[in-house]
């Protein structure tokens, strides 16, 4: 019996999506705690909320929008067959991720240098609900920044298999995968954003 | 039931594909019937292994005080048991394999929507596994936790929990991808003519599971996550003293866990529902409904979690909802149970092994829930809440439900990729002593716990001795009978006769190929023509 190619777009697709709804559920866990602790210290997570550093806030949420953009474009670029701009649209997200990274480097080196971080001895000391707010907000923006990581890893190999010419015009669901989780990675930065930085 | 018909030569079967050799061919295939059988292989030991634990369990408890065993080296067994069992026997086992086996074939598929990733989820399956299994052996040694690892006990005690729950992450993301992997397929993949209400009812059932591996299993990811962040960090997001809350934990814990025990049992009344047709010799009574309250139990039972928990001083609005709530489980559930008595009245009843075995899950299961509900109701389950009556229901529903459909379904279907079957009578006896066995050891625990014998003690008050000594005996009926049925089926496997293409007379799809199948299932795409169980259109007599 031959095998004919089995290329089903629509499965693989149904499948990442799938896959997507696993990741909002992991992340809700965290956004569930977030809830019932600030209904229990609103004061404290005010407290806490108005430290946090809104200028790379801000910043890294301008960088993951555009990101996203740009890889909604190399969506449409590897629709048109053209591999070049698909290449360097691509490389905008990476360097994007990259960027986003190396902000969060910065805005927890400054934290950690004024002795904020789970289990420090200035957080043991202080009001339970500071304690409790920093010990999310570390678990949930390293968690997202590990999806960043990985997405950006993703990305960087979808990119290498189109430049070798395996993802093309007639054949890009991988690309479109990729642009699907990286999609994800930025939603959730999109409310993570607001609770931690603004509504505080 | 009818003669081997034809036993095709083994050369087309999945047994002597071409390609690699030796194990490689093994536990590098991407065909869904060797993984399936790697994974049947992989839980069916660590299942014998838990069993030797369980064993040991009651051994200790057959007389008051120190029988073989300390306290600590107690509480360690009676954890790693429950992790054993839970996460690496009973929840990937009955999707892993037989649904790896079976699905594809019976919707008219050559293989799951993304066999590599298939493979992938076996591998992080014994990924999982090695990191539990090492962990019992390094660092502080086995985890003393229980299976439910809460806090504040396992974030603070010195056993190697760490590993213990970083393992289980993994087997938990194992399953994640075994539930995408089968919702696809099941969209994707039917063939021409396998309509939705021409499924399978153990494809329905499958369906739902996977729904319930989506959704509640990247809870039970994070809560771990959490766990180990505890542990290694310090977070203190479940320590009162730093402002956490330990009820915090339990509610995520089992916002998992709960629908975590219909991932264990909803597939095993998939089996149900397709061997009882089968072998009453009558299509199945109320399929609608029945494909319905798979769909039902796993969108209900994903809202009781909270009945863990009623003496953990949530409040009584709380547990008056979850109260109410779980009661509800029970309607889609006792919806099964009359569908299967109703396809066995006037039928055709044929006894053999596989439809003992199931018989005796309507019954079990039946004990099971019921008593299920007496836990369920606030008033009467702060009298019996973690005492022996809790073990004993939830073995009446995990093992006399899931347990024993599992065996069924070895005898039901094994045969059918191996060509070849156990002899019956062994089989029944077995059967026989671990229905038997079974009744004695865990009805014992029940009373036990109705008269405040709490779990997880190794010792307990001389009145409570009867009983235990009853338990434990009942525990190696029980024992005898699983060596012979497994002594009896994998001798029957490797040498017993040969079996044709429809030994059972069966009308799904997987009695309509040849015995073993061929790699690729089906040599033309099949069109489906009748239903799962019509068994006229399927020109069966």
């Amino acid at each position: 019996m031959s095998h004919p190619l089995h290329k089903d777009y629509a499965g693989a697709k149904l499948g990442m999506w799938l896959f997507l709804f696993t990741e909002l559920i992991l992340f809700s866990g965290l956004f569930l705690l977030y809830g019932a602790y600030l209904a229990r210290y609103p004061h404290e997570f005010a407290a806490a909320g108005r430290e946090m550093h809104l200028f790379f806030g801000t910043l890294n949420t301008a960088i993951l929008i555009t990101s996203s953009l740009l890889v909604a474009m190399a969506v449409t670029a590897i629709q048109r067959d053209e591999r070049r701009t698909t290449l360097l649209l691509l490389g905008g997200t990476v360097l994007c991720a990259a960027v986003f990274l190396f902000n969060k480097y910065l805005e927890w080196s400054a934290e950690i240098g004024r002795g904020i971080y789970p289990g420090s001895p200035k957080l043991v000391a202080g009001p339970p609900g500071e304690s409790v707010f920093y010990g999310l907000y570390y678990l949930t923006v390293g968690l997202h920044g590990l999806h960043v990581l990985v997405g950006g890893t993703l990305l960087t190999v979808v990119a290498l298999r189109v430049r070798r010419g395996t993802i093309h015009g007639g054949d890009y669901v991988w690309l479109e995968n990729g642009a699907l989780y990286w999609h994800l990675v930025d939603l959730i930065w999109i409310f993570i954003f607001p609770l931690y930085y603004l509504i505080l | 039931m009818n003669p081997a018909e034809q036993n095709q030569t083994e050369t087309g079967s999945f047994w002597n594909d071409t390609g690699r050799t030796g194990i490689a061919a093994w536990i590098f295939s991407t065909d869904h019937k060797r993984i399936g059988l790697l994974y049947f292989y992989s839980v069916l030991s660590f299942f014998l292994i838990a069993v030797v634990l369980g064993v040991l369990l009651r051994i200790e408890l057959m007389a008051p005080g120190r029988t073989i065993m300390g306290p600590q080296a107690y509480n360690a067994v009676f954890t790693v048991h429950g992790v054993l069992m839970i996460f690496l026997f009973i929840i990937p086992g009955f999707p892993g394999s037989f649904g790896n086996l079976i699905m594809p074939i019976q919707i008219g598929a050559r293989d799951v929507a993304f066999p590599r990733l298939n493979l992938f989820s076996w591998w992080l399956y014994i990924v999982g596994a090695a990191a539990i299994v090492t962990s019992l052996f390094t660092g502080g040694g086995p985890p003393d936790t229980g299976w439910t690892f809460y806090v504040p006990f396992s974030a603070r005690t010195g056993t190697n929990v760490t590993l213990a729950v970083l393992g289980v992450f993994i087997v938990g993301f194992s399953s994640i991808l075994t539930g995408v992997n089968f919702i696809t397929t099941i969209h994707r993949l039917r063939a021409p003519g396998m309509t939705w209400k021409r499924l399978p009812l153990f494809v329905w059932s499958l369906y739902a599971t996977a729904w319930v591996q989506i959704l509640a299993t990247p809870i039970l990811g994070i809560t771990l996550v959490l766990v180990i962040a505890e542990r290694v960090l310090g977070a203190g997001l479940f320590d009162p003293g730093r402002g956490g809350d330990p009820i915090m934990f339990q509610h995520l814990f089992w916002i998992y866990s709960h629908p975590a025990v219909y991932i264990m049992i909803l597939p095993a009344m998939g089996v149900v529902s397709e061997i009882i047709p089968v072998f009453a010799r009558k299509p199945v009574f109320g399929y609608n409904m029945i494909a319905f309250s798979s769909l039902a139990i796993a969108a209900a039972g994903s809202l009781v979690w909270g009945h863990h928990m009623y003496t953990s001083g949530m409040s009584d609005t709380a547990i008056l909802v979850f109260s109410f709530l779980t009661f509800i489980v029970a309607i889609p559930s006792a919806i099964k149970v009359f569908n299967w008595v109703s396809t066995l009245y006037k039928g055709s009843i044929s006894l053999e092994a596989p439809m003992l075995f199931i018989l005796s899950f309507i019954l079990l299961f039946s004990i099971g829930g019921l008593t299920g509900l007496i836990l369920g109701a606030a008033a009467t389950d702060i009298h019996v809440h973690d005492t022996q009556f809790v073990v004993g229901h939830f073995h009446y529903t995990i093992f006399g439900g899931a347990g024993f459909t599992f065996f069924g379904a070895m005898h039901y279907w094994l045969p059918k990729f191996y060509g070849r079957r156990y002899a019956e009578k062994p089989a029944v006896i077995g059967w026989a002593l671990m229905f038997v066995g079974f009744n004695i050891t865990y009805f014992s625990m029940m009373v036990l716990g109705l008269k405040g014998m709490p779990r997880r003690y190794y010792d307990y008050l001389p009145e409570f001795a009867p009983l235990n000594l009853t338990s434990t005996i009942g525990s190696w009926i029980l024992v005898g009978g699983l060596v012979l049925i497994l002594v009896n089926l994998f001798r029957g496997l490797r040498s017993g006769d040969p079996v044709g293409q429809n030994p059972w007379g069966g009308a799904t799809l997987e009695w309509s190929i040849p015995t073993p199948p061929p790699t690729e299932n089906f040599s033309a795409d099949p069109v489906v023509t009748h239903g799962p169980y019509d068994f006229k259109g399927a020109g069966i007599p």
